[in-house]
């Protein structure tokens, strides 16, 4: 497998999309497109997995919470619930965050989080670590994605520790 | 009358009561055929705010609009009632079916749009601001001439493209978080988004008054506000894109009441 920085290509919902072959024409797209992979970290994606972390270490699971709940970070409450008594206003766009954990592994929590549009393209999840196929961003936001990547791996971070049963 | 449903529903306090005096206030509006008119969402306070003409705050800037309406503006000489005579005449059911094809703009224009070619045209005066208080006033009073009346919007063929562009708007996903109108207002209406409910999107009220800005606005500035929420870069006020929009979502809601002056959370 090669490393594979944020690139345009076309969303695909089927795995097999990141086979060798793909990869390697993946990769030669972003390199005939390098301006798209400015800023952001290169990553591996692997299945339906990214299994190393964005910053070549784990996040932070306090500052993981702190993000998931906060409604200008990270946005997560506007659609799900969870885990989070103190908070009074729980989106119910998508499913519960509870026992998330359980049901997915730390690297695909992290393809999950990065580019949701990757496995589903449909999803109304927002992509939180890519800057590519986007429409119209507003000013402030061009370039950047909504979360850095160690904020990425904070969350991420704080997601597997949800192993309380739903 | 509304009033006094308020009385009922709030002394009787029983569910039955409640519900009676609900689908009461409903019998006096046209059927919808299944959409929601985004009063149908809000909270019972909300809704008495709304039906109780003495304490629905858009009635403020009608009263206003009003005043507008028949007072002279120079150099022209000439007050809307000049031309129009009576709005409670000449005025009804006009908002029902904006946006309308403007043969001055070569293209549909909203009331608001109208407002200011008449201005601009027939009293030779500068256009007003947009969600300027004047313009609002005058778009709430004529607005309300409506009131009840089915929503016709979309009867002029010459519409067709520019309502056409308006759905592609709608549907497109756009901004950092890359929702599309429909991602929200049809696949997720009802449901909660953190602490609002997402509405149908019929924009059957405007100018209405909403509490979140205390202020009376237009449905371009609510446009707006979606937009900025799914962090898209909004349209300049006024632009070709907002029109589209208007008049794809009146259309999508021909049929429903208009409820000017509305009152939304
Ligand atoms: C605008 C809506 C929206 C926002 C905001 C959002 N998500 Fe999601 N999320 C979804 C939807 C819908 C799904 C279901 C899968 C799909 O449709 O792709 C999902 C799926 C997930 C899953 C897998 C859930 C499971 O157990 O099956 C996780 C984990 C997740 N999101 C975490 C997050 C976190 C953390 C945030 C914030 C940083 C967040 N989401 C923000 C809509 C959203
Ligand atoms: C992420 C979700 C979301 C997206 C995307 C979105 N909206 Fe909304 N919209 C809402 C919510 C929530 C409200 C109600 C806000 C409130 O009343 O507190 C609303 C309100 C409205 C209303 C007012 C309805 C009424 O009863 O007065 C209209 C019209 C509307 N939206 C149109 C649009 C259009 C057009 C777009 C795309 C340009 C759009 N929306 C995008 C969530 C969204």
């Amino acid at each position: 497998m090669r490393k594979l920085g944020l690139r345009r290509s076309p969303l695909k919902s089927s795995g097999d999309v990141f086979s060798r072959t793909a990869a390697v024409l993946i990769a030669f797209a972003a390199i005939s497109n390098p301006g798209k992979a400015q800023g952001l970290a290169a990553f591996e994606i692997i299945g339906d997995a990214i299994p190393e972390p964005l910053i070549g270490k784990k996040g932070d699971p306090a500052r993981g919470r702190a993000i998931v709940v906060d409604r200008q970070r990270g946005l997560c409450l506007l659609c799900h619930s969870g885990p989070f008594p103190e908070q009074r206003f729980q989106g119910d766009l998508a499913p519960d965050l509870k026992g998330a954990g359980i049901r997915w592994s730390e690297g695909q929590l992290r393809l999950r989080l990065v580019d949701s549009r990757r496995l589903n393209p449909a999803t109304i999840m927002p992509p939180y670590y890519s800057i590519d196929d986007l429409t119209r961003v507003g000013r402030a936001w061009q370039g950047k994605p909504v979360l850095s990547a160690e904020q990425i791996e904070d969350v991420v971070a704080f997601l597997t520790t949800l192993t309380e049963a739903p | 009358m509304s009033k006094l449903l308020l009385k009922v529903a709030c002394s009787a306090g029983a569910a039955g009561a409640l519900a009676l005096g609900l689908s009461l206030a409903f019998a006096q509006t046209p059927p919808s055929s299944g959409r929601r008119s985004g009063f149908e969402f809000m909270s019972r306070d909300s809704q008495a705010m709304q039906q109780d003409d003495t304490i629905n705050p858009g009635l403020l800037w009608v009263a206003e609009g009003e005043a507008l309406w028949s007072s002279m503006v120079a150099p022209s000489n000439r007050s809307c009632a000049s031309c129009h005579g009576d709005a409670t005449v000449s005025m009804k059911g006009v908002a029902a079916r904006y946006p309308a094809y403007s043969p001055e703009r070569g293209r549909p224009v909203d009331l608001q749009g109208r407002i200011n070619i008449c201005r601009e045209t027939n009293q030779s005066v500068t256009a007003l601001p947009f969600e300027s208080r004047e313009l609002l006033a005058l778009a709430a009073y004529i607005g309300k001439q409506s009131r009840g009346m089915p929503i016709t919007t979309g009867d002029d063929g010459r519409l067709e493209p520019y309502r056409a562009r308006g759905q592609e708007l709608y549907e497109r996903r756009q901004g950092q978080l890359n929702f599309s109108c429909a991602n929200c207002h049809d696949d997720n209406s009802g449901r909660k988004l953190g602490s609002s409910v997402i509405p149908e999107a019929h924009p059957t009220g405007y100018p209405l008054y909403r509490l979140e800005w205390q202020d009376m606005g237009s449905l371009q500035r609510r446009l707006r506000n979606c937009m900025v929420g799914v962090r898209a870069e909004p349209y300049p006020y006024g632009s070709a894109e907002y029109i589209d929009l208007e008049l794809f979502l009146m259309t999508r809601a021909r049929g429903m009441p208009v409820e000017t002056p509305a009152v939304r959370p």
